[in-house]
């Protein structure tokens, strides 16, 4: 009887044994979901509390309007002239590319149209929001988050003032604006530059390229780069500050909330990137 | 914070309230001539007329696409649909401005290139015809060069096998190729042209020979016709003296000829005697006329003195 009870006992630990990771397993998976899917949640909800705050005249008070200014022009001015310059060069060696290389295999004809759709349609949008992630609203995250562990942000409501309304909203609204003005931008510059190595500097050849420029840009194409550049601006502006606004809540996970964030915001891009590419080509 | 610094500090703000709103400016002035542009280049501010080209097969033809004249793009299709009849409706917008060179004898062409997208070609020949009407409908013409290919490559595939046949060792070329070679052997050999004509070498020594003794044969025949001809037309040949007998023969004609006229008028002179012995014969004739008439009535007197005759006698025999 003994023996049994003490062979029971053992079993019993075995069992445990094999349970046991099992069951850690699904706790962390469980705590890792939930987690998850909070942090798309605040990400939404932030999202449309932003958007509720850009619409709302009262947002554009004389004080908050002069710290949207000075995002705005902060988050874009300094970096409109080097990104130009780069997308022109950009433009320029990859339009060589092409044109030599369709001219190689006698298809010359087809030379500016894979140019319009491979710089203007995908690659330049993508290249202006990962510029605009990289030196405006990351750095700008970073700084909502330095604010917020100062306790900055704990004063300006004990001064009754929103901070989201003062801090988030201001650098967010910057964000947008500057990856639109850079996609546009950069697009019109593409274009020029696209054209300039065609046909050289003279106006013989434009009104084919106007007509190419207008059988790539369909309606349906066109809407879609829109909303692509759009859904851009919006992930790499918000994102980023979402990370920084709700910061970390546990302190035991490997990386950091803006490393999270950054992640986020790659995985939105690559995400919209494809689609838009499935709604291009599909 | 103090009135001054306030003060100082207003002028800049404007001023960064300025470079904001012009930095938004600039995009809005962007974003407005981007899409003004796109109008344009999508057509919105060109008038067009319609055109509508129907055809069996609309593929390879999508919205958006040139109509060209010439190589310049002067239309665009607007939409395709299909028709009650089955068929491909291709509804183009051609540019106001472009639209004279399209005539009512107009000819259009949809071609599928090997590489890239199909074309839509318009073909003017009478530029001095009606201008085409708006909404004018037309079929068009289809030439495809895709399905050309599958066709051309069997062709092409038969005719390789067919001269791969004829080519190869066994076919008959090969076997003609290599007759000829043996052929060639045979003329550059001994004998020539000769041993292929008659199959040996043999049999062309023959022939030589043959030719041999036949020159032999003609350089003696060609003496023999000299004699023959000193025979014949030597001064003591045969033809000399045929000529004299020819000639004395002929005068042996001219006497007969000379006998023959004597003869002649000894026979007038014979015809003219029976001429005259048929007179006298028809002469006889009358006379024994005469004669058997008078003898006649010598019998009829008889007669009639016979029966007046007394002594009549019974001629008639009775038997008894």
């Amino acid at each position: 009887m003994l023996v049994t009870r003490a062979h029971l006992h053992a079993s019993y630990h075995q069992n445990m044994i094999f349970i046991a990771p099992w069951r850690d397993l699904l706790e962390r998976t469980n705590r890792s979901a939930q987690t998850w899917l909070v942090q798309w949640w605040r990400l939404a909800h932030l999202g449309a509390v932003l958007m509720l705050l850009a619409l709302s005249p009262s947002s554009y008070k004389r004080a908050d309007r002069l710290v949207l200014a000075r995002h705005v022009y902060d988050n874009t001015a300094p970096i409109m002239t080097s990104f130009a310059l780069l997308c022109a060069l950009i433009s320029l060696v990859l339009t060589r590319i092409v044109t030599a290389t369709a001219l190689s295999y006698g298809l010359s004809q087809y030379a500016l149209q894979v140019v319009i759709r491979v710089l203007v349609l995908e690659l330049i949008p993508l290249t202006a929001a990962l510029f605009v992630a990289l030196r405006c609203t990351i750095p700008d995250a970073a700084e909502l988050a330095e604010l917020k562990a100062r306790g900055d942000l704990d004063k300006l409501i004990s001064q009754g003032i929103n901070p989201v309304h003062r801090e988030v909203l201001p650098r967010v609204m910057a964000g947008i604006f500057s990856t639109i003005t850079l996609a546009v931008l950069s697009c019109v510059v593409a274009l020029l530059v696209a054209y300039a190595t065609t046909y050289g500097f003279n106006l013989a050849g434009f009104a084919g390229y106007t007509r190419l420029f207008g059988q790539v840009f369909t309606p349906a194409v066109t809407l879609i780069f829109v909303m692509k550049t759009l859904l851009f601006s919006l992930a790499v502006s918000l994102i980023p500050m979402a990370s920084a606004w709700y910061g970390s809540t546990d302190n035991n996970t490997r990386s950091s909330a803006e490393m999270r964030g950054l992640m986020r915001m790659f995985a939105i891009i690559l995400l919209i990137e494809v689609l838009s590419l499935v709604g291009n080509y599909y | 914070m103090s009135v001054p610094t306030k003060l100082q500090q207003m002028p800049e703000q404007n001023q960064l309230e300025f470079k904001a709103v012009l930095l938004l400016s600039f995009m809005l002035a962007l974003l407005t001539a981007s899409a003004l542009y796109l109008m344009y280049a999508r057509g919105l501010f060109e008038s067009t007329q319609t055109l509508v080209l129907v055809s069996d097969d609309s593929e390879g033809v999508v919205a958006g696409m040139d109509l060209t004249f010439s190589g310049f793009p002067i239309g665009r299709v607007r939409r395709i649909e299909l028709a009650e009849d089955g068929k491909a409706r291709i509804v183009v917008g051609v540019a106001s401005k472009d639209a004279h060179w399209l005539r009512q004898s107009s000819v259009f062409t949809l071609v599928r290139g090997l590489v890239g997208g199909t074309n839509i070609r318009a073909y003017s020949g009478l530029m001095s015809d009606k201008p085409l009407e708006d909404g004018a409908v037309r079929t068009v013409l289809q030439g495809d060069a895709g399905a050309e290919v599958p066709k051309l490559i069997a062709a092409a595939k038969d005719l390789l096998e067919s001269v791969n046949t004829l080519v190869s060792k066994q076919g008959a070329l090969g076997a003609s190729f290599a007759n000829l070679e043996v052929l060639t052997a045979k003329i550059n050999g001994p004998g020539g042209a000769l041993t292929v004509l008659l199959g040996g070498q043999g049999q062309a020594q023959k022939l030589i020979t043959t030719l041999d003794r036949t020159n032999a044969l003609l350089a003696r025949v060609d003496g023999l016709a000299a004699k023959a001809d000193t025979q014949v037309f030597g001064e003591k040949g045969v033809l000399p003296e045929t000529q004299a007998t020819v000639a004395q023969f002929n005068a042996l004609l001219s006497d007969a000829r000379t006998s023959l006229s004597k003869v002649d008028a000894v026979l007038v002179q014979a015809q003219a005697i029976g001429a005259n012995v048929k007179d006298g014969t028809s002469d006889l004739n009358l006379l024994r006329g005469e004669v058997e008439s008078s003898l006649r009535k010598v019998d009829g007197l008889i007669n009639e003195i016979n029966r007046k005759w007394p002594f009549a006698r019974d001629t008639e025999l009775k038997l008894p």
